[in-house]
């Protein structure tokens, strides 16, 4: 390719480019709607997603009158994941409570409570907890153990033997809950954002007749599609940007990394997102099926990424095919980089495999593109 | 005959199916009708004809009942649209712009629906439904998907559709648009046979020959009603004025551009090797005559046309210089041959839609391919623009292979799509900026061409709004500065005035003979036979062959007969058409 | 012909006619089967998302990597790493230097790591308790908080079985969980998938059919013909919520004699309750395609409004009392979220009518909101 070919072909796909730019961002509406819901979204999605249990609300049937269960129920009240302890007078009410979803979980001191815990020492009390909630259920359990736990009655009750266990959690000490949700969700919405913008890019000029416009002139295939590949590269690239200045600024996130290794994972990323889109805005005839193509390919990503659940939990077939999705891997390039100060080398292993990717998809992208002309 | 109708309107009100009464309609600051009024008989083909953006469309939609009239009322079979609106809807039948047909469900199952949604019981379908098939003659493709028919026969659907129930008003909104001389006749026969059973049709048109053929007109423009009547009674205005200059050969492009800047010349068309003339009203015949005599050509009077008529009330047609083409260089080719192809073929599995076509455009030609919906004309079109891969054969175009060179190739042609296509999203501006961009031009030759066109085709006032705003006049301009801005030296036109009024058309026609008589050669598909005279030679394709070749006049010598004498362009292309079904089903016969 | 105009007479313009809806329910059905992307959506769509539910997506901890890092060289401090290994739940990997493991907590193959310093055997023999230091991966804090608390017990038992004695604390309770004995948690999701699903094809698919209507100019066909916009509106909608019901009934089938999620309920019941559910999201799915035509933003608003609030905000995920007010109130907008906890309890619990009845008003309200709005704005449009 001489110089002035090259040129030339810049200049086109400086042309494309301005083009499909315009195609998105020139309405006003799709302005907004480009860049506000994302986030929008994080912003309540983030205080939305936490797997904590608070403001819960338990019943409690103390068939009791010792003062031993009415320390207990006092210390339930005071404990803080609880937002109301209902106090009922029958089995019936307890159960019926429970089943209508009003408590997470119901307590039944039994008449000899008191007595028990005189005679023997210790008292048994049932606990009843809603299974429709099964992991906010276990957690409820485990902080009424606590509680359990810790209430001494009388001195002469068996301490419970001390340990010298000293428990420190690495990278977020307080478990927040925000530091974990909002890079991951940083990387879900980034990635929905570029797929739905590429997904429709062919589909829609097929439908409205402008493709052939396109096709008629000099421009490549190629450069059709890296034309097509640039704006929404460029667009989520800077919608991620957003997020991540929130995370840090508004969130208050520490941001312990390298920020120019999260810069070249995010571009990768985003790339391997586009081309997926783009596969699907070519194989698509029209406008809908792209739509509902990148509802079919984005959903089932993004739950086998490890954005709402860890990857080691799944089967292994699955922990097979969450290799190839891109959002796999930068989930965890930008986890690192906010919280770990992720080392370049482990960060490169996950970059490769995003290259991998991008580099997989345009060219499919092209083949299914060009088949279309027959 | 409308004994059996007993509307709740005045017995006075009896015979006119449409009474328009003072109806005034705005869209924001436009003023779309202007207090029109008008009436529209039973047993009647009335024609709505006007220019692009005179108020047809809007005007059709009032007499369904979907758009409210501002000011005034109408009423349609004793109906007020407004009040009555629910009894609009069993009494009228419209057929919209864009058919209104569902793509994605067959003939038959359209059909039902539309039978159904007209209150129709399943009792008396077969009867009707064999009824309409044969009389759309659509009968073997009743299980065809609506979107895999052909332009023509999705017409005709339509209009079987619309006559679900027998309307007692059908409506059609440019039901010609896109549709070949052969399926306009059947949809001419269809109408009138309707008209001969007491139906009130109204067809809005831009094309005045179909105007012409109508009973009765009404003609807007801008709003208003500017002449209601027999189109006799229009052209009969016109006595004496309209002329053909004979034999007027490859100079006719410069002499029609002579004449039209000819201050007593109101309107010219090219006419296959002749000029039609049409003097302004009071018009001395001097200028003309010197011309005349000047180039040698003989000019005799012919009788007026409606569109002759149409274009004269309108104040006359654009003058006959193209500032585009002043502004083009000259076209260069290495070789006399632009466009060529041999034995271009193209197969969609079992079905061959071009087979083994081969011809030669020379530089500078205008050069038309013509055939009925479904010949293969577009197949032919794509595979010569490099939007189809040929099955076998090749194509060149400015000496180079499609196949070899598709960049090289590209550069060198420039394509005005169907509908324009132009980037909706975009603003005017920047529509010219990609088309500039996306040709290659450097920055200072895009600003420069850019500022060019924008002052060529006069967009200065629209160069921030969308294209969808723009009238269909400057939108057509807008799309044409498009093709052209890296100064191809062909040009491929694809329908490029399907749905234009007969002005817009004629500035558009304009530019095209300014951009032949520089060296450029353009090719055009279209299925308006008017626009197929203005072509040095036709390529006519049927059933994916090339069955004729040559100059109109000559296609047209070759369907003259003793009934027809001096047959019309459309008369040769059905004349071509059914030779050539006879030729075959004598093959098959034998 | 006469006869023809008689017919026509005699033709009572009504409001609502039985055998034009009919026709427009089944052009719209016969639309729908033959694009296949309607058929991915309600078949294949609902087929997927309950298999990751039931597999991908889970919140029980079963196999987490964790390091144990033996300083001591003693025998007492083996017996407590080898405690480690004999657990169900960790994937326990060896080390002498915490150096080792470090790096791997921070790349993530580790999720936590147990220290046993050198200095233990002479602390245990000198208090009698284990000196040991247990460092999690904050990163995700789940996990981090399951391993510290697993590893903690682990401690404790050890320390337990060499007292010899078990110690008693004052109150014992005794959990027992209800409806889900086993504490799967994909029983708690599938539900929640159906949710999503029904989303997906009430408001998204909705959205999109009607926009194109408008788009291909058909809809201006059928306005001009008697149908009013009543039977148009339900003849459109009704195809999409029979699919709807269908691709319930499908995904229902699946999660109980594929995925082992009990019904406990009735049929009527998770039938009544789908219906209800339709209501919202097909008249969200109606309103959002009457505020935007183009298939772009009626697609990203579908995203924004319907699909995502659904998996967020509904409650089978992420408990809703757990998030702050303003999101609590935001969450009483969302439809899904009522539907989620009646699928929970029919599925899981039964009939429990003092749980769908308020549920049933919950969803019904939206949906009159959806579709009154919808109303006013479809009507603009067809001036």
């Amino acid at each position: 390719m001489s110089c002035h070919d090259f040129r030339t072909m810049l200049i086109r796909l400086h042309a494309q480019f301005i083009k499909e730019l315009l195609c998105i961002l020139r309405d006003p509406r799709n302005r907004v709607v480009v860049f506000v819901p994302p986030l929008l979204q994080l912003l309540i999605f983030s205080y939305a997603a936490t797997l904590e249990v608070r403001n819960v609300d338990i019943a409690v049937y103390n068939q009791d009158t010792g003062r031993e269960a009415q320390e207990f129920v006092w210390h339930l009240e005071a404990a803080r994941f609880i937002a109301q302890v209902h106090h009922v007078h029958s089995n019936t009410a307890l159960r019926e409570q429970l089943a209508q979803g009003k408590v997470i979980a119901a307590i039944t001191l039994p008449a000899d409570f008191s007595r028990s815990i005189a005679i023997s020492g210790s008292g048994h009390v049932q606990v009843l907890i809603d299974g429709r909630r099964s992991n906010s259920g276990q957690i409820v359990m485990g902080y009424l153990s606590s509680i359990a736990r810790d209430i001494r009655f009388t001195a002469d009750t068996l301490p419970v033997p001390e340990t010298s266990i000293a428990v420190r959690h690495w990278f977020n000490p307080d478990l927040d809950y925000l530091w974990f949700i909002v890079p991951g969700l940083t990387g879900t919405l980034a990635f929905f954002s570029a797929l739905m913008i590429t997904a429709l890019s062919i589909a829609r000029e097929r439908e409205l007749g402008t493709f052939d416009q396109l096709l008629v002139s000099p421009a490549s295939t190629l450069e059709i599609v890296l034309s097509k590949s640039l704006p929404a590269l460029v667009i989520s690239t800077l919608l991620a940007f957003l997020m991540i200045a929130m995370a840090i600024w508004f969130f208050r996130i520490p941001f312990t990394g390298a920020f120019g290794l999260l810069l070249i994972g995010l571009v990768l990323f985003v790339l391997s997102a586009v081309g997926i889109g783009l596969v699907i805005s070519a194989i698509s005839m029209t406008q809908q099926q792209a739509i509902l193509g990148g509802f079919v390919i984005g959903v089932p990503t993004v739950l086998i990424s490890g954005f709402a659940t860890p990857v080691e939990n799944m089967p292994v077939l699955l922990q097979w095919l969450a290799q190839a999705i891109p959002l796999t891997h930068f989930l965890i390039i930008i986890e690192g980089c906010f919280l770990k100060a992720l080392p370049p080398r482990d960060i490169l292993d996950h970059l490769w495999p995003l290259a991998i990717i991008a580099l997989a998809a345009l060219p499919m992208a092209m083949i299914f593109a060009r088949n279309r002309l027959q | 005959m409308h004994a059996a109708a007993s509307p709740p309107a005045a017995t006075s009100e009896q015979d006119a199916a449409i009474v328009i009464d003072r109806v005034d309609k705005f869209f924001g600051n436009v003023h779309a009708l202007r207090s029109l009024s008008a009436k529209i008989d039973y047993s009647r083909l009335t024609g709505l004809a006007g220019p692009d953006g005179a108020g047809k469309t809007t005007l059709m939609r009032i007499l369904t009942g979907l758009l409210a009239p501002d000011a005034g009322c109408v009423t349609l079979a004793g109906f007020d649209v407004v009040k009555d609106n629910d009894a609009i809807h069993v009494a009228s039948g419209y057929m919209p712009q864009r058919f209104g047909l569902y793509e994605d469900l067959t003939v038959m199952e359209n059909m039902r629906l539309y039978a159904q949604l007209r209150g129709m019981d399943t009792g008396q379908h077969a009867d009707l439904f064999a009824r309409l098939l044969d009389f759309t003659r659509l009968a073997p493709f009743t299980s065809r998907l609506a979107g895999k028919l052909s332009g023509g026969m999705k017409q005709k659907l339509g209009l079987a559709c619309a006559l679900m129930a027998r309307p007692r008003v059908l409506l059609l909104d440019e039901p010609g648009v896109g549709v070949d001389p052969v399926s306009r006749q059947d949809l001419w026969r269809m109408v009138q046979a309707l008209t001969g059973e007491g139906m009130a049709v109204v067809w809005s048109t831009a094309y005045l020959d179909e105007a012409e053929r109508c009973d009765s007109v009404l003609l807007l423009n801008e709003g208003r009603l500017v002449f209601d009547g027999p189109p006799s009674e229009l052209t009969g205005r016109l006595k004496n004025r309209s002329f053909r200059l004979e034999a007027a050969g490859a100079q006719r492009r410069a002499i029609l551009a002579e004449a039209l800047d000819l201050e007593s010349v109101g309107d010219g068309v090219i006419q296959g090797a002749g000029i039609r003339i049409v003097l302004r009203a009071d018009a001395e015949m001097e200028q003309i005559q010197a011309l005349a005599s000047r180039v040698g050509a003989s000019l005799t009077p012919v009788p007026a046309r409606f569109e002759d008529a149409f274009i004269d009330l309108l104040g006359g047609g654009p003058g006959g210089t193209s500032a585009l083409a002043e502004h083009l260089p000259p076209v260069e080719l290495p070789s006399d041959i632009a466009v060529s192809c041999r034995n271009l073929t193209k197969r969609f599995g079992d079905f061959v839609a071009t087979d083994n076509v081969s011809f030669e455009v020379r530089k500078g030609e205008i050069f038309g391919l013509l055939g009925p919906n479904g010949a293969g004309k577009s197949t032919t079109f794509k595979m010569l623009c490099g939007l189809l891969k040929p099955t076998s054969g090749e194509a060149h175009v400015a000496g180079l292979d499609l196949r070899r060179a598709p960049g090289a190739a590209k550069a060198q042609l420039g394509y005005m799509a169907q509908k324009f296509s132009l980037y909706g999203l975009l603003s005017v501006h920047q529509n010219l900026e990609f088309s500039a961009g996306v040709y290659g031009l450097d920055s200072a030759t895009r600003r420069k061409r850019i500022e060019e066109m924008i002052r060529i085709f006069d967009l200065h006032d629209w160069l921030s709004a969308a294209p969808d705003s723009l009238p269909l006049g400057h939108k057509q301009r807008l799309a044409l500065a498009c093709a052209l801005m890296h100064h191809p030296p062909v040009l491929f036109l694809d329908e490029p005035t399907s749905g234009v009024d007969p002005v817009t058309r004629r500035e558009f026609w304009t530019h095209i003979n300014g951009l032949a008589r520089k060296g450029v050669t353009i090719m055009v598909t279209t299925h308006f036979m008017d626009e197929a005279e203005y072509c040095d030679r036709v390529a006519m394709l049927y059933r994916a062959r090339l069955i004729a070749l040559d100059t109109p006049d000559a296609l047209k010598r070759g369907a003259a007969s003793t009934d027809r004498p001096d047959p019309a362009m459309e008369d040769a292309f059905i004349h071509l058409v059914e030779t050539s079904a006879l030729a075959d089903e004598v093959k098959a016969g034998a | 012909m006469k006869d023809a105009y008689a017919r026509e007479n005699s033709v009572t313009v009504r409001r609502f006619d039985p055998a034009r809806f009919t026709a427009l329910v089944r052009k719209e059905s016969l639309q729908a089967m033959r694009d296949p992307s309607t058929l991915l959506i309600a078949l294949v769509l609902p087929l997927i998302l309950l298999f990751l539910f039931a597999y991908a997506v889970s919140l029980d901890v079963r196999h987490v990597r964790i390091g144990v890092v033996l300083e001591s060289s003693g025998a007492v401090a083996q017996t407590l790493a080898d405690a480690f290994s004999g657990t169900r739940y960790l994937d326990v990997t060896f080390a002498h230097d915490r150096r080792e493991v470090a790096g791997k907590l921070i790349s993530g193959e580790l999720r936590g790591y147990v220290v046993i310093p050198q200095d233990f055997e002479r602390h245990f023999a000198n208090t009698g308790k284990p000196l040991v230091q247990i460092i999690t991966d904050g990163s995700q804090p789940n996990t981090a908080d399951f391993v510290a608390n697993y590893a903690q017990g682990v401690v404790q038992n050890w320390t337990a079985s060499l007292s010899g004695s078990i110690p008693v604390p004052a109150i014992q309770p005794e959990p027992r969980y209800w409806f889900n004995p086993e504490l799967a948690s994909r029983r708690a999701l599938v539900p929640g998938a159906i949710a999503i699903i029904m989303t997906i094809i009430g408001t998204l698919l909705t959205a999109l059919v009607v926009a194109r209507e408008w788009e291909r100019g058909t809809m201006e066909a059928i306005l001009s013909t008697p149908a009013s916009v009543l039977e148009i509106l339900t003849g459109k909608l009704l195809p999409y919520f029979a699919l709807g019901m269908l691709s319930t009934l499908i995904a229902a089938a699946l999660a109980v004699f594929l995925f082992d999620v009990p019904l406990r309920g009735s049929l009527c019941a998770l039938l009544v309750l789908s219906a209800v559910f339709m209501m919202p999201a097909l008249g969200q799915g109606l309103l959002i395609s009457s505020l935007a035509r183009n298939q772009f933003l009626a697609s990203q608003l579908a995203l924004f409004s319907g699909y995502l609030p659904a998996f967020m905000l509904s409650g089978f995920l992420f408990e809703i009392d757990a998030m702050p007010a303003p999101v609590r109130a935001i969450t009483w907008l969302i439809p899904a979220r009522y539907f989620v906890s009646s699928l929970k309890t029919v599925f899981l619990a039964g009939d429990i009518w003092g749980v769908f009845i308020p549920d049933l008003l919950g969803m019904a309200m939206i949906g009159l909101m959806f579709f009154l709005i919808a109303q006013r704005y479809t009507r603009k449009n067809l001036e």
